[in-house]
């Protein structure tokens, strides 16, 4: 149980997940356990958000407040929760389904918002709670229940559309890499503005052409201090890896370092090089892609809005406000 | 009534003048007739003024302000005999058809406009030409100007004052005061408030505590919006435009999860796209305030046109069964009181709660009696106390635990100790995901019988004879219509009694029933075309032997619309009224409800 403001990895563990043995979404889950240990959150102070579909249990698994809502809405959910207790962390998370089909409008809103929430997706390119339907990030000729003949359609490519809907934080990890992914979720977490982690994630059972294996010999890491993603060293599936350092605070290092086999290095503030990154490399990267720190975060820049949670005001108005918002009627 | 092309200044013409008559103590109604286009269409704005209350614009038209020959014949049904008709004889000379006299005040007031240096103030001029038929001086609108036009520099509001006063010499000069105003009321106390439904709904949300607020725009309810936009913040609050209403009733699910009394209000087809999320608020006990300003459908339908038609889809919307409540103003002080009332309801109750009204109730400008935010003292319902989460002393919150009443303590994210996951699913007292039948069943009662506890102080407020020949029952805005029509059955000598229902669900039978009973005939008043409300009396009450009078052009109830019905109800017989028995509550008798798998015992987990 949590005693004081030490909080172990324990701390965060709640019951155990229903997801198939070996789900990338373990991996995922691990990950967001192990940010929050590093960034000391307090269970009660933080809140994920998830929707449906196997990823939307994730609200379920990780000891905080959490509201398990309905299909694609998990963005506009937090975007409640968040602007009624801006003290709170507020941790969205979905499925490639959730956040790439149904839910597609929110994310690009969400995106552009600018809200102080984090916003991670399991992406395993395939419907896998409804058991193996063609989900929006298949790759075009994907072979499933609902494209027998090969899926027709290009897929959404998740970090392009964030870096094209102005986006302030787009980075991309490996469930198969818990270190590197945790590490992503608590810099995301730490930034102030919207930031999306897609973490490919993938399913064991119904998608047998992109899995382990696949992203293993295909995804790219970006070389980035703190945030060095490297494959082929990932954690047991269901269990979380000892915790690696936080998450560096030197906003020096911020150019990727070009080194053998990994991308050019890449100015991390330069949206046209990102989205030249992301595109370059088919979107089979993972680490830091694009980070804006100066754009302020839609809570610091509405009008009025008040420093203290809205949640914790006492409701009562005062004459002088009552004379206010009655003037224009008289 | 002022009449002219969209685009043209026609609104704020109206709004000007009709603040003026409500300052000068005139009790006035004002409703805006316009077009689904920003330019061009023709659009009206007309203005009741009364030495009383009046909760309707009224039927006829004694006096029009035309700025083209369309306001003349689109409004001359309604125009009364011996009317005077004001144009601008600028731009078109008035032909008026040979079945009735009126009066014809032509003035060049787009001429004497122009003349001032800008065409647009022939608005300003119209009001001058109005103020001299109805034996008014221009100083009657000077601090009226003065607010309006005071931001935009003092010559802004000279050269205003100056349309307003040439408008009215050169009407008065040659036409003299055509018409008699009703007697000014005398002013003392506190003045009265001239407010929309929309404004009063914002008020009341902030009156209560609403300190979040999540929207789309959409005609009629987006004044609500804007009321919200220049005052939230005023008191740390936020609104937040969204990029849907899926997404706007989502926020309100969150920001009422995380303890912060949020709203969004919207019209049908907002509605519609929100029926997800409201199950998801009923299931999860999250509450939610969703303000529904009806306007006609289906579909996109008339979009600037009156309707109630929602009715159905408020209480019976949405996928799998959950408790919520509809409340039903049924005047512009109604819509402030119970949007107030609504915030309580839902955080009490943990569930939906709708604030129905419609067009004309939102967009008409009415004067009331100033609104007392004390009358309805800010509750906040179960939620757990620090020290009762302290006291559990590291055990798990039982954030959906079984009570008499269905009501569960709640927390709120940030309170230490009362962590839970509000889940979709159907969920154990811990809030855990479950299948079990047993509990799956409990908790399903449990939400259900919250409704129980659903009270406001005025379900109906019934008025009129005590042994009705004919009971009229209406909601919203054709209220104001019904009392009339009820008070002109009753001056030609017919015992009327009138009924209007502030609460639409759960139902408020047990008030109903006894004026249903001593009711020789009832009609049921409503604009839509299948008699929604007409069709949930049926089934609430078990009575059968209702009338209906129905519109849905569009338009509102004309008083005498409403008097003919009745007339023609009142010369028929009394229908055979079957003697009418409230089956007990108490469970086990024949035609009682048995629930499979439910017992007592099983409700305490």
């Amino acid at each position: 149980m949590v005693k004081g403001t030490e909080f172990t990895l324990a701390d965060y563990k709640a019951e155990r997940p229903t997801w198939c043995a070996g789900c990338g979404d373990f991996g995922v889950l691990a990950a967001i356990q192990k940010a929050a240990t590093n960034l000391h959150l307090h269970p009660d102070e933080t809140a994920v958000i998830s929707g449906i579909g196997c990823s939307g249990k994730m609200s379920s698994y990780v000891n905080v407040y959490g509201l398990h809502g309905i299909h694609g809405r998990t963005l506009p959910i937090a975007t409640g929760v968040k602007l009624a207790n801006r003290k709170l962390t507020v941790i969205a998370s979905g499925g490639d389904g959730d956040g790439y089909a149904i839910g597609v409008a929110h994310f690009v809103h969400a995106c552009r918002r600018n809200l102080d929430i984090t916003y991670v997706v399991m992406d395993n390119n395939i419907y896998g709670l409804t058991t193996g339907q063609t989900s929006p990030t298949s790759r075009k000729g994907f072979r499933s229940k609902t494209s027998p003949e090969g899926s027709l359609e290009e897929p959404v490519r998740p970090l392009e559309l964030a870096l094209t809907s102005g986006a302030s934080f787009v980075a991309q990890g490996f469930s198969g890499d818990v270190n590197t992914l945790a590490d992503l979720i608590a810099r995301g977490i730490r930034h102030k503005g919207f930031a999306l982690i897609n973490a490919i994630s993938p399913c064991v059972t119904f998608n047998k052409v992109y899995g382990y294996d696949y992203f293993k010999q295909n995804l790219k890491p970006l070389g980035l201090d703190g945030i060095d993603g490297i494959i082929g060293n990932e954690s047991p599936v269901g269990e979380a890896p000892n915790v690696k350092a936080p998450p560096s605070d030197d906003a020096s290092a911020l150019r990727a370092e070009g080194s053998e086999g990994r991308p050019t290095g890449h100015n991390i503030h330069d949206r046209l090089e990102a989205l030249g990154v992301v595109m370059e490399h088919d979107g089979l990267v993972t680490g830091l892609i694009y980070e804006d720190t100066e754009r302020p975060s839609f809570d610091d820049g509405l009008l009025g809005y008040d420093p203290e949670p809205l949640a914790h005001q006492n409701l009562d108005l005062n004459s002088a406000q009552w004379e206010q918002f009655t003037a224009q009627f008289y | 009534m002022v009449g002219g092309q969209q685009g043209e200044g026609i609104e704020s013409t109206g709004e000007i003048f009709v603040q003026a008559m409500n300052r000068l103590g005139y009790w006035c109604y004002a409703y805006r007739h316009f077009a689904s286009r920003v330019k061009g269409g023709h659009t009206n704005f007309k203005i009741r003024i009364s030495g009383q209350e009046v909760r309707r614009g009224g039927d006829e038209i004694h006096c029009l302000v035309a700025f083209d020959q369309e306001s003349i014949d689109h409004n001359w049904p309604d125009i009364k005999p011996g009317a005077v008709v004001a144009y601008d004889s600028a731009t078109f000379e008035a032909k008026v058809p040979g079945d009735k006299q009126v009066t014809l005040v032509p003035v060049p007031m787009s001429k004497i406009a122009k003349d001032l240096g800008a065409a647009i103030m022939k608005n300003m001029v119209a009001v001058g030409v109005s103020a001299a038929l109805l034996g008014l001086s221009p100083e009657d609108f000077a601090s009226t100007m003065a607010g309006r036009f005071g931001k935009k520099g003092g010559k802004v509001v000279q050269s205003n004052a100056q349309a307003v006063q040439q408008g009215y010499d050169g009407s008065r000069s040659q036409f003299g005061t055509l018409l008699q105003l009703p007697e000014r009321p005398k002013v003392t106390g506190e003045h009265h408030m001239l407010i929309t439904g929309n404004e009063a709904v914002g008020l009341g949300a902030l009156a209560a505590g609403c300190r979040l607020y999540g929207g789309y725009p959409i005609t009629p309810a987006t004044p609500v919006m804007y009321y919200l936009v220049s005052n939230l913040p005023r008191v740390g609050g936020a609104v937040v435009q969204t990029e849907d209403e899926i997404a706007a009733i989502n926020v309100v699910v969150g920001g009422n999860y995380a303890g912060t009394r949020t709203m969004t209000a919207t019209s049908g087809p907002g509605l519609s796209l929100m029926q997800e999320a409201l199950s998801l608020s009923g299931m999860t006990e999250t509450p939610a305030v969703v303000v529904d300003v009806q306007r006609a459908g289906p579909s996109t339908g008339l979009p600037t046109k009156l309707e109630q038609s929602d009715i159905n889809m408020l209480v019976y919307g949405s996928h799998g069964e959950f408790p919520r409540v509809v409340l039903a103003p049924a005047s512009v002080s109604d819509c402030f009181y119970l949007t107030m009332e609504a915030f309580n309801l839902a955080e009490e109750l943990q569930c939906p709660v709708f604030v129905a009204i419609d067009l004309a109730l939102g967009l008409s400008k009415q004067s009331i009696d100033p609104v007392d935010r004390h009358r309805v003292p800010i509750r906040r319902g179960k939620r757990v106390s620090e020290y009762e989460l302290a006291a559990m002393d590291g055990k798990e919150f039982a954030r959906y635990t079984v009570t008499d009443d269905g009501i569960s303590p709640r927390s709120v994210p940030g309170q230490h100790g009362g962590r839970y996951v509000a889940t979709g699913d159907e969920h154990t007292v811990t809030a855990h995901i479950t299948e079990d039948p047993p509990t799956r069943t409990t908790q399903m009662m449990k939400r259900l019988r919250k409704l129980k506890a659903a009270h406001i102080a005025e379900p109906l407020r019934a008025g009129g004879a005590n042994d009705p020949e004919l009971l009229i029952i209406g909601f919203g805005s054709p209220t104001g219509a019904v009392s009339e029509a009820a008070a002109a059955l009753s001056e030609r000598g017919h015992r009327v009694a009138e009924v209007q229902l502030q609460l639409i669900w759960p139902f408020p039978r047990a008030e109903l029933m006894p004026l249903l009973q001593k009711s020789e005939r009832v009609l049921v008043v409503e604009h839509n075309a299948t008699g929604q409300l007409a069709n949930i009396i049926r089934l609430q009450c078990d009575y059968w032997p209702l009338s209906s009078l129905l519109k849905f052009d569009g338009n509102p109830f004309a008083v005498h619309e409403i008097v003919a019905r009745a007339e023609a109800l009142l010369a028929m017989p009394p229908l055979a009224v079957p003697p009418l028995i409230v089956p007990p509550l108490a469970a086990g008798g024949p035609g009682e409800l048995t629930i499979a798998g439910f017992s007592s015992h099983e409700e305490v987990h």
